[in-house]
Parts: C-alpha cells; sequence; structure tokens
C-alpha cells in the first residue's frame, strides 16, 4: 500500500462540528479523524445524522467547526477532490438523459446538449468497461437498475481520483452478486490508490469484512475504532442488538 | 432591420406582406426557440406548475405598475416575477409540499393582480393580457426578445451541465464544485424574464403550454440530451409558424392556435412511444 495518489492527502480531522438546522441539533461537536487508505464506516440509527454528516463534509449543509484535511508533508490542503456516491437519485425517471450525458456534465465544460467527441465518449465507455459495465453508455439513466446505477456513480466519482471518497449506503437496492462486486472494486481502489474512503452503511457483515474502522454515530461519536471493538461496545448493542458473526445480517 | 424585411417578403407566405404579420413572424421565430431552451429544463424539474404561477403572477406586476403610474408595466412585471420565483425556490426547500407552496403563491399573486387591475369595474381593458396578441409587437419588443434569446443561450452554454447535475443529485452537484442554489436561482429567473417579456404577446393563460407542450412532447420519443434539446427547438419552431399561419386564417388568438399544434405533437408522440414499447 505505499502508492499515494498524487494530491497526497494523509488525514482528514473534524473538530468540533455541529450542525443546527433552526433549534434542532443534527450534529453535535463531531471530533473525527480518518486516514487515506483506510476504509471509515459511519454507522447508526436511522436519524443519527449520518446524512447530514455527509453533507457537512461536502460542503452542502453549512456547519461549525472546523474540517481539516492533511497532506503528508504537514500542511493544510486546501481544495481537496471529493468523490461522492449518493444513496440514490431522487430524479424523474423518465428524463431523457443517457449515462454517456449524464457523465459527461459532471466531467466536461461543453454542455452536453450541444453533443461531445467519439473520442471523449470512447473514454467514458473504456471507464465503464473497468467496472463490467459500458453496455450502458447509451442507455436512459433513469432505465438502470439499482446495481448498474452504483457502478455508473462510482465510476464518476473516480474520475478524477478522489482524495477523499464518499459512499451513501451504495448498495441499496444491489442484488448479493453486485454488492460483493462494489466491494470488491472499493478495496481495489484503497489499497491501489490509497485514497481515504467514509462509508455510510447498514450492513454491518459487509462492513464487519472491509472496514478498517467503524464510527458508530448518534448526533456525536458514541464510539469509534475496529469493527469488532465497536461491535461489542454497548452503546452498538443499543442500537443494533448483538452481532454474531458476519452470517447475520442488520438492516436497522 | 430594412434586410429582414425584404428577405420575408421572399419567404411563400402571402401574409408577410404585412408588416404586422412580419413582426410577428419574427416573435414566434425567437421565441419558440427560446421556450424550448427553458422548457426542456422546466419539465425535466417537474417546474411546470412553477412556471403556471409565474405566469398568473404576470397580473400583480402589471398591476403594480398600473399603481405607480407606469405606461408600460413590463419592468414591474419582470421585478415582481424573479421576486417571486426566487421566493418560491427557497421556500420550497423547507418542508411543506412544494405543490401547496406554489398554489399559495400563485393564487395570491392573482387575486392581488384582481384586485389592483379591478379598481373601479376597470379590469376589461387588460383582458387582452389573458390571451395575448402576437400581432401587437413592436421593433422594440422584438429585440427585447431577442437579448433574451442571446442571454439565454449564452447561460445555456455556461451552466447546462450545473442544471442538469443538480436537477439529478444536488449532492452529486456540490461534490462537483457546482454551486447548487446559484444554479437554481439563475434558471428560474430567467424563466421568470422570458415569460413576462412575452406574456404580452402570447397571454397568460396559454404561455405555460408553450413552455411545457414542446418540451413534453419531445421526451416521449427521446433518450439523450442533446435529442431533447434540438426535437423540443424543431417542435417548437414548426407549432409556432403554422399556428401562427392558423391563427391568421381562422382570425384566432395565435397563442392558443401555437398551443393547439403543440398538444396535437404531444398525443402524437405520446402515442409514437406506446406503440413503440
Amino acid at each position: 500500500m505505499g502508492i499515494h495518489n498524487s494530491c497526497g492527502l494523509c488525514r482528514v480531522e473534524l473538530k468540533q462540528v455541529s450542525v443546527k438546522s433552526g433549534s434542532d441539533i443534527l450534529l453535535d461537536n463531531i471530533n473525527l479523524e480518518f486516514h487515506c487508505g483506510q476504509l471509515t464506516a459511519l454507522i447508526g440509527r436511522n436519524g443519527a445524522g449520518k446524512t447530514t454528516l455527509l453533507k457537512a463534509i461536502l460542503g452542502e449543509k453549512k456547519h461549525s467547526g472546523k474540517i481539516y484535511y492533511e497532506k503528508h508533508d504537514g500542511n493544510e490542503m486546501k481544495h481537496p477532490t471529493i468523490g461522492y456516491v449518493p444513496q440514490q437519485l431522487l430524479f424523474d425517471k423518465n428524463m431523457p438523459l443517457s449515462v454517456a450525458d449524464f457523465m459527461m456534465a459532471a466531467k466536461s465544460k461543453i454542455p452536453v446538449w450541444a453533443g461531445y467527441q467519439r473520442a471523449e465518449k470512447q473514454k467514458l465507455k473504456k471507464r465503464l468497461s473497468e467496472m463490467d459495465c459500458d453496455h450502458v453508455l447509451d442507455k436512459k439513466l433513469g432505465l438502470l437498475s439499482g446495481g448498474e446505477l452504483q457502478r455508473v456513480l462510482l465510476t464518476m466519482a473516480i474520475d478524477p481520483m478522489p482524495d477523499l471518497l464518499i459512499l451513501d449506503e451504495p448498495v441499496s437496492g444491489v442484488d448479493a452478486t453486485g454488492l460483493d462486486l462494489f466491494y470488491k472494486k472499493v478495496t481495489f481502489l484503497r489499497n491501489t490508490y490509497h485514497i481515504a474512503i467514509l462509508l455510510v452503511s447498514h450492513d454491518l457483515a459487509l462492513i464487519h469484512r472491509y472496514a478498517d474502522k467503524v464510527v458508530l454515530l448518534d448526533k456525536t461519536v458514541a464510539e469509534q475504532g475496529d469493527a469488532k471493538d465497536v461491535f461489542a461496545t454497548k452503546a452498538f448493542r443499543q442500537t443494533f442488538g448483538y452481532f454474531s458473526g458476519e452470517d447475520t445480517k442488520w438492516n436497522g | 432591420m430594412e434586410w429582414i424585411n425584404t428577405m420575408l417578403e421572399l419567404l411563400p407566405f402571402s401574409f408577410l406582406q404585412y408588416d404586422f404579420m412580419k413582426n410577428a413572424f419574427l416573435a414566434v421565430l425567437l421565441l419558440a426557440p427560446l421556450f424550448a431552451l427553458l422548457g426542456t429544463m422546466t419539465v425535466n424539474n417537474n417546474m411546470a406548475f412553477f412556471s403556471d404561477a409565474l405566469g398568473h403572477s404576470a397580473l400583480t406586476g402589471i398591476g403594480i405598475g398600473t399603481l405607480l403610474g407606469l405606461k408600460e408595466p413590463l419592468f414591474c412585471m419582470i421585478a415582481f416575477g424573479i421576486f417571486l420565483s426566487l421566493a418560491i425556490t427557497k421556500v420550497k426547500d423547507g418542508t411543506t409540499s412544494s405543490d401547496t407552496i406554489i398554489s399559495v403563491f400563485s393564487s395570491t399573486a392573482m387575486a392581488i393582480g384582481i384586485v389592483i387591475l379591478s379598481q373601479e369595474g376597470g379590469f376589461a381593458k387588460f383582458s387582452s393580457y389573458l390571451i395575448g396578441d402576437v400581432l401587437t409587437v413592436t421593433q422594440k419588443d422584438l429585440l427585447l426578445i431577442f437579448v433574451v434569446l442571446l442571454l439565454s443561450y449564452f447561460i445555456w452554454a455556461l451552466l447546462y451541465n450545473s442544471l442538469l447535475l443538480v436537477s439529478v443529485n444536488p449532492s452529486l452537484a456540490v461534490s462537483r464544485n457546482v454551486n447548487a442554489r446559484f444554479t437554481e436561482n439563475v434558471f428560474v429567473v430567467l424563466v421568470a424574464i422570458t415569460v413576462m417579456v412575452s406574456i404580452r404577446l402570447m397571454g397568460i393563460l396559454t404561455i405555460n403550454s408553450l413552455l411545457i407542450l414542446p418540451a413534453a412532447a419531445a421526451r416521449n420519443v427521446v433518450t439523450n440530451a442533446k435529442a431533447y434539446h434540438w426535437l423540443t427547438t424543431a417542435i417548437g419552431l414548426i407549432s409556432a409558424l403554422s399556428g401562427l399561419v392558423l391563427s391568421y386564417e381562422m382570425g384566432t388568438s395565435a397563442g392558443a392556435s401555437i398551443v393547439v399544434v403543440a398538444a396535437l405533437f404531444f398525443f402524437i408522440t405520446f402515442f409514437m412511444a406506446k406503440i413503440n414499447k
């Protein structure tokens, strides 16, 4: 795991991060650190603030406190590249928008209604083929299966290769084979490009298998550490019950 | 302008011998691509009801203009339209159903407009705004519409990709360094300006159909953004020109005639899509 990506993010530190909405406190004084080359999993009950935390990191939700990105040389990284795979896309499924349009819109300055070059499209096809998904390039985005959509979104999130990759419950509506494929790919990215990965998931069995670090969130950081340590804590049991092993899958 | 007139006279349409028809012809020629452009995104974002509300709010703009004693209320209409569209965009991010919110704004704006304009029973002189009259278009109007069309294409070149990302997933757009709120605001302001600039010609009651129908017709049969854009523009242009000819021949309202042709396109593509399934 010696290969670092070119930008050289070393760690992300959240210092006293809080998010309020009116008088509601959505996140309360989060202090958290996660590293490049690690897959950090964020778990917690519904409404614990997992998605809010991701949105704060993305810059979509206003927050107090500081989110600090440190480079390997110890200096601050001002503008880290963040890749994001959303939980789901709540858009009009009839929208005349092909996968190629969508990927190009995220990448290129040229408006997609004006068209794009064949060579550029070939590049997209090649990237998708690395995810075994090149057959969807000209399909309507709204017609993709859950698994296809996740792979398209992951392909987009790693182009350009990010310093921090955020995956929000990325496997809802995906079958077991697709799920395994997705995690193998994510693990491959972590090992090959040494990027920091932050994952929100309810699938404790997968987290147990793949995560380097687990953070249990309940408005604030309730527990953090290795999966097996966190899974053994009282706070964890109160949220999820006992975790008996990889065969058991929770959807709480 | 002289060379345009000469060019128009070369076209094989007898009605183009009249100056007012020449202007009307040019007006729909400019408005069709403008409406097509904005219509594609309005339909994508499920904002048909929003643009409808915006059209109705023109009455308040006219009313405020009248109260201020302005001869030409366009400035007030644009200002009020921009205010209303930004207000709806801001409020609908909250928890209340956006359907309800838009309806509240729409009814309020329309009622205030009617209250102001119907003082002393004088609404009749404003009723031409309801169905519009493209034949009253002046060269100043044409120039204004042309400027709005240029501005829209310019913004469409700069912001289209961002708008597309925001309409699919705002968080994803933010992760791509798109300012989601700003992008959305620019779009609704552009729709407001376009609606207000053309409402005297196209009519409060029909303007929303002109925005929605060509895009709705096109999306029945296309699968990508480029085809969507150009087919909407083509349907918009064909509907606008044939609607204008129909209205000339039959002496009917141009706005409504254009809408009828565009509606025909919608049903044709709708059944084409059904058959192809």
